[in-house]
């Protein structure tokens, strides 16, 4: 056994190991340079932990709606930043009136829910009508052309909405019901982070649930496995493809609204990066599958909270949080030099570029 | 289809030449300008451009400059010297490709008398050389950084103003500021990675320390980054007592709400700059802004409120941050100058000589603007050299001016 | 009828999605934006077009996918589905009136309820504007009466209208070049736009020239000539092409060189990725990190500036900034070797971020230069000549396109370019045949990234400082639609879309705000009418319309033997 193993070893496999390897073993001496400095106590790493898993939960949200897409269509949606930002954009107009009126402050939870229902409803609008017209027509093109399709609906969306609203940003109103917060070794634990990370939980509980229980969701995993041979059992593949969407607008609406608890600003580029980052967490868990997503969001969320200070302060390196997405991205290098599905991804059998 | 086009063309030059038969009226003005001069017939506009940044994550920067040059036009019934004014642009996209491709078109274009622009230092670094040399005033409302107007760089090129503030002066007040009025001793710094928020923090963190106090740290935040855990906890470790980021938003308001929740820096006082005087710093970073300070031009007052009011029918939303009102008064002391040195004639035929224009403008003095009273230097900083410190009071807006003391305006007894 | 009564409901459908289309554009500010901008002075504005443009098409399309061709029902048909167009936006002033929407949509101003009411009172414009939007339904209905060939004569003739109009101030900049000529021109064109007489003389020019070239059959036309005529053909277009690629900088003056300095830029850089993606198949969206490490490579080596580490002239350190892009090429193509699709796309991107997070950090601030970036970067000189304005870079960026075109070219036929074929199409099968998979796709990066690192090194003398900004994963996005628009893998491909993609914008910069809505909205709807791009490789045009072709392929020339007498001998 050791000899086929070594026969099927490459030159080029052993580079790419020592690659990996030397990253992290540069990560692992930044980390044990900066705990032996101890420059930070251990309520800031608990702190900072904290806030890495509720950053992680809203990364996991969005995360979920891109993979599920892709599973089905095998395309990368790049346009769904913007059908995020749609939801909470529109939504903090209402959110704004309810709280002037002060009715947010009387019944804050009926009014969280017409809050996120308007989210939910404008995001889910935005997927639906851009399955519709921009990709229905391209669903047997090859997969560089719904790429650029898009790219293009994303710009055309984020400056749509710039016209709409205008160039400025706008905040969430404060809700009094959620400002409490606990002691807990030292730190605080806010009860927005508590409700973003329950709610990202439970958001990866329904839609897990829903495409392993239901009806329509053995209709979704049968179009992602064989599209025609759905087809020929009697699926109707455009209503499920509809669906799909419809379900990704709307766990991204939901997901803008768990944002902005977090982040209470919103602009027409909010969802660029947060867009960007959500794919990459999808990537690192394993495309395709929905726990890939929240799990690989959530390590994202953490390496992006206490990774600069962990690992580059040890280093010398001054200013570590700008180099944040480049820690990000080298890890995720890093895990798919040693698993290049992702983590909890399968094995692609014939799948090409 | 190209070959159809290349026929109409060649039979409407043909159809155009036999029509053309008078040839231009004769004048009795002779130009001496050292660059030349433009003529404006009696119909013609009078055509001002504007190069700035009105597309992208920066564009709420260019185009509240925008909008306060075209209240400006408003103001003057959209004429002058009963010449319309024609103002038109291009977008610089904060970068230098982006400023050295608009300055380029710009160039080209010899009807134009002014250029109202750039928004980034970065834009007039590749665009100036080419304005300069088409011969025209350039006027910026936003550039900050200290090379465009200091004669010994190469940066700088004739015909170049600014009505924003020089950063060697801005950081210089907050760190005056700081120290000598809030007493601070420990500070630290982030910037954004732009020149504008580098370069000032920098200015801030020289003169503070020449002042005898300490920088703790010194590091920067992405734009587009919305946590900042970890860049404030870097900061916490050192303990400062005063969080200097002259940053834009979002990332200022999320700062400012995030500082509260990062243990060790509860109680540091945060400051920003100019950048951060806006409304929108109000409405996104809710309760937790009481008590944030910014630095920023002199603008309150009855003429500020009339313009505010102005802005908000014309444009429907409030205004973005505060550079409007550098480019107002930018634009109106471009005006005045065309208004001292055009040579008008009995047909309405209007002459203006470059240099002269530059000279005019760079003559200006005791100018009654929207930023205080203005007077330019050779060099080309025409910006009010005083700096106000506001305060941000939760629910409450324009903030309140605290420093510099004497231009508090008198409590009533 | 049933089929009738149901197409009344599509005609209503049609006309709410007309009044939709001109109601977004209305909100997001577009016809504002141009509502002062006349394409023909004082008859009609831009503006104008884009509230009224929507019903005429919806109008159109109704009209012609009707059941019924009686006249009268047509008639009725367009008229309804402008009526219908012009009613949705008289809902909206209506509404405006009693309700501020301005709080939320900021566009939906005074000005806008003025350009649609066409500046009249309310009651009379809202009546004026549901009459006009009546009498553009029945254009439409006018206009599909007509025989095919009016037809398209006469939108040939409004376009060419719309265009001059429009991008009037960008023609009159390159008239007043020229010097003595240009009065023979100017006149056409007023303040803004053109002016009545000329707009009338140009639509009749225009529409009868239209006219009489689509009577010609072109193809039978150049079928019919001799081999030699044909030659001759071939040669003396070649010849006026490359005369006038010569000349063209100083025909059309600094500005379009300066937007033909971008394109060539952009084309350079898509040929590298055209390499990578179209012939290798390895989908890179980080192809920006080479154009930054070039840029960065030749600023640091030649930047006369502290930060600067050797002080060299172009000619030297441009070699060095190519070795140094392809080393990185092939650093960072080996981690990367293994993986395939998408994972290998995010990997890529994720390498595209994190080189300009490297030129940007206060880190590597000393050497790189941070947000300060890198000036004064030197400037190519050939003996006294220094190159410093755009019309001279134009000839050096030229060089580089030719390089590098005719090194694609000849790669494409190589072996080297079949086994990159082979690549894409089943990384296994190749494999399996003997191909070397990591030397192929080593060597696929390595050939992007020195085309990348010469565009980069370009880029950086031309501007003559490097700021991080520059290089941001929109480069890459740019790139990448630039050669799928042109047609992958196709290398005149990269060249026209190097000039839709890239000179569009530029051309576009009327639209300043909307550049991005624009550009955004002309990638989509450039995927769903030509998805297999502008020139694209014969293969792929089967590939994606092969179903519509009778059986063979459709693009190889037909032998035609029209006249038996002539067999090609003069």
């Amino acid at each position: 056994m050791l000899r086929t193993w070594r026969q099927r070893l490459t030159i080029t496999d052993i580079f790419i190991w020592l690659i990996g390897l030397s990253i992290a073993g540069i990560v692992i001496w930044g980390t044990i340079s900066t705990l032996r400095q101890g420059q930070y106590s251990a309520s800031i790493w608990l702190d900072l932990t904290i806030k890495g898993l509720a950053l992680g939960g809203v990364y996991a949200l969005i995360a979920m709606g891109y993979t599920m897409v892709y599973g089905i269509l095998k395309m990368i949606n790049f346009a769904h930043s913007e059908v995020f930002m749609s939801g909470p954009f529109t939504a903090v107009f209402v959110a704004l009136g309810l709280s002037s009126s002060g009715f947010l402050d009387r019944q804050p939870v009926i009014g969280l829910a017409i809050i996120l229902v308007v989210s939910t409803g404008v995001s889910t609008l935005i997927a639906v009508l851009l399955e519709r017209i921009a990709y229905r027509p391209l669903r047997n093109a090859p997969r560089l052309v719904p790429l650029i399709t898009a790219i293009g609906a994303s710009f055309f969306l984020q400056y749509a909405f710039r016209g709409l609203y205008g160039s400025g940003s706008f905040g969430y109103p404060a809700i009094k019901a959620l400002q409490h917060s606990w002691t807990f070794a030292g730190i605080q634990i806010y009860e927005t982070q508590v409700v973003v990370i329950i709610g990202a939980v439970l958001m990866m509980v329904i839609l897990f649930g829903i495409v392993q229980w239901t009806k329509i969701g053995k209709a979704m995993r049968a179009v992602s496995e064989d599209k025609e041979a759905a087809e020929l059992m009697g699926i109707n593949v455009d209503n499920v493809i509809v669906f799909t969407f419809a379900l990704g607008g709307a766990s991204a609406g939901a997901a803008g609204i768990l944002y902005v608890l977090l982040f209470p600003v919103v602009n027409f580029y909010m969802g660029f990066f947060p867009g960007i980052k959500a794919f990459t967490a999808a990537v690192l868990g394993g495309i395709g599958n929905v726990p890939g997503a929240f799990l690989g969001a959530i390590i994202l969320g953490l390496l992006e909270s206490v990774g600069p200070n962990l690992f580059l302060t040890g280093l010398g390196i001054p200013s570590p949080s700008q180099l944040k997405d480049a820690i990000a991205f080298i890890v995720l290098v890093l895990i798919l030099i040693f698993r290049p599905t992702g983590i909890l991804g399968e094995v692609i059998s014939k799948d090409k570029a | 289809m190209f070959k159809r086009l290349s026929i109409v063309i060649s039979a409407v030059a043909v159809l155009g030449m036999i029509l053309t038969a008078c040839g231009p009226a004769a004048s009795t003005y002779t130009c001496t300008d050292s660059i030349g001069c433009v003529t404006i017939g009696p119909t013609d506009p009078i055509h001002i451009a504007y190069l700035l940044v009105v597309s992208g994550a920066n564009s709420a920067l260019g185009t509240d400059s925008r909008n306060g040059v075209e209240i400006a036009i408003d103001d003057m019934g959209g004429k002058i010297l009963n010449h319309t004014i024609k103002f038109d642009g291009e977008d610089g996209l904060c970068s230098a490709d982006g400023g050295q491709a608009a300055g380029t078109k710009l160039a080209a274009d010899p009807t134009i008398i002014a250029v109202i622009g750039t928004s980034c230092s970065s834009e007039a670094r590749a665009a100036e050389p080419l304005l300069s040399a088409a011969g025209f005033v350039t006027i910026s409302s936003s550039n900050t950084a200290p090379d465009l107007t200091d004669p010994t760089s190469p940066n700088h090129y004739p015909g170049y103003f600014r009505t924003a503030h020089n950063d060697k002066i801005q950081g210089a007040a907050a760190a005056d500021f700081a120290y000598n009025f809030l007493n601070i001793r420990k500070a630290a710094t982030i910037h954004d990675g732009s020149l504008y928020a580098d370069s000032l923090q920098q200015v801030f963190a020289d003169n503070f320390k020449q002042d005898g106090g300490t920088i703790t740290l010194q590091t920067s935040v992405t734009v587009g980054q919305t946590d900042m855990s970890s860049v404030l906890a870097s900061v916490a470790s050192g303990s400062p007592e005063l969080i200097y980021f002259p940053i834009f938003l979002p990332e200022g308001a999320f700062l400012i709400d995030q500082a509260k929740t990062t243990p060790g820096l509860e109680n540091t006082k945060l400051m920003g700059a100019d950048g951060l005087y806006s409304p929108d710093v109000m409405k996104t970073a809710g309760a937790a802004v009481e008590g944030f300070m910014v630095s920023s031009p002199l603008v309150q007052g009855a003429a500020y409120d009339a313009f505010v009011a102005k802005y908000v029918t014309k444009f429907g939303e409030q205004p973005i941050n505060i550079f409007h009102a550098h480019a107002y008064d930018a634009f109106n002391i471009v005006a005045a100058a065309i208004q001292k040195v055009a040579v008008v004639e009995s047909d309405g035929t209007i002459y203006i000589p470059r240099q002269g224009l530059r000279d005019a403008v760079a003559a200006t003095k005791d100018f009654q603007g929207l930023t205080g009273v203005l007077t330019c230097s050779a060099s080309g900083d025409c910006a009010n050299p005083v700096i106000g410190v506001y305060v941000y009071h939760a629910g409450q807006y324009p903030p309140e001016l605290i420093w510099p003391t004497k231009y508090l305006p008198t409590p009533t007894p | 009828m049933n089929n009738k009564s149901s197409y009344w409901v599509k005609t209503l459908q049609n006309g709410v999605i007309g009044g939709g289309i001109s109601l977004l554009l209305g909100m997001v500010g577009l016809s504002l934006a141009f509502g002062k901008t006349f394409v023909i002075t004082g008859v009609i504005t831009m503006g104008q077009i884009f509230v009224l443009a929507p019903f005429l098409f919806e109008a159109y399309l109704s009209v012609r996918n009707a059941p019924s061709k009686k006249p009268l029902n047509l008639l009725f048909i367009g008229g309804l589905c402008g009526l219908i167009g012009g009613a949705v936006q008289a809902a909206l002033v209506l509404i405006g009136e009693v309700v501020n929407l301005r709080a939320v949509l900021v566009n939906v101003s005074p000005d806008l309820f003025a350009l649609l009411t066409f500046n009249l009172s309310l009651l009379p414009g809202v009546l004026v504007l549901l009459g006009v939007s009546l009498v553009t339904g029945l254009v439409a209905f006018g206009v599909f009466l007509l025989p095919s060939r009016i037809r398209g004569a006469l939108s040939q003739s409004v376009m060419v209208i719309v265009v001059l109009g429009l991008f009037r101030d960008l023609i009159v900049t390159v008239i007043l070049h020229w010097g003595v000529v240009q009065y023979a021109f100017l006149w056409i064109f007023a303040q803004s736009g053109l002016n009545i007489i000329s707009a009338l003389i140009i639509f009749v020019l225009v529409g009868v020239i239209a006219y009489w070239s689509s009577g010609r059959d072109r193809k039978a036309i150049s079928l019919a000539r001799t081999p030699r005529q044909q030659r001759a053909v071939r040669w003396g277009t070649l010849g006026l092409l490359g005369v006038l690629t010569l000349l063209l900088p100083v025909i059309l003056g600094s500005y379009f060189s300066e937007i033909l300095d971008n394109v060539g830029i952009y084309i350079l850089m898509g040929l590298g990725l055209n390499i990578v993606v179209g012939f290798a198949g390895l989908l890179d969206l980080g192809y920006v990190a080479f154009y930054a490490i070039g840029a960065y490579t030749l600023g640091v080596l030649t930047t006369s500036e502290a930060v600067g580490l050797l002080h060299l002239s172009f000619w030297l350190a441009t070699p060095v900034a190519l070795v140094v892009a392809v080393a990185f090429g092939v650093i960072l193509g080996l981690p990367i070797l293994r993986l395939r699709g998408d994972y290998l796309a995010i990997v890529t991107l994720g390498f595209g971020e994190i080189i300009r997070i490297v030129v940007l950090s206060d880190w590597l601030k000393p050497l790189l230069g941070g947000s300060e970036g890198i000036q004064r970067i030197g400037k190519p000189v050939i003996g006294t000549l220094a190159l410093i304005n755009q019309q001279q870079l134009y000839y050096l960026i030229l060089v580089g396109i030719i390089l590098a075109g005719f090194i694609a070219t000849r790669l494409k036929d190589s072996h080297l370019g079949r086994s990159w074929m082979a690549l894409r199409e089943d990384e296994d099968v190749a494999e399996a045949m003997g191909i070397n998979k990591v030397t192929t796709k080593l060597l696929a990066f390595a050939m992007g990234a020195l085309f990348s690192g010469l565009g980069g090194a370009l880029f950086a003398t031309k501007i003559g400082s490097v700021y991080p900004q520059s290089f941001s994963f929109i480069v890459s996005i740019n790139i990448l639609s630039l050669i799928i628009i042109g047609g992958l893998g196709s290398i005149p491909g990269v060249f026209i879309g190097g000039l839709v993609l890239v000179g569009l914008p530029l051309l576009l910069s009327q639209f300043a705000d909307f550049r991005y809505l624009v550009y955004g909205a002309v990638l989509v709807i450039m995927m769903l009418m030509k998805p297999e791009g502008l020139a694209p490789e014969a293969r792929r045009r089967l590939e994606l319309h092969g179903e519509e072709s009778g059986p063979g392929p459709q693009d190889e020339p037909q032998v035609v033997n029209k006249n038996p007498g002539s067999t090609g001998g003069d």
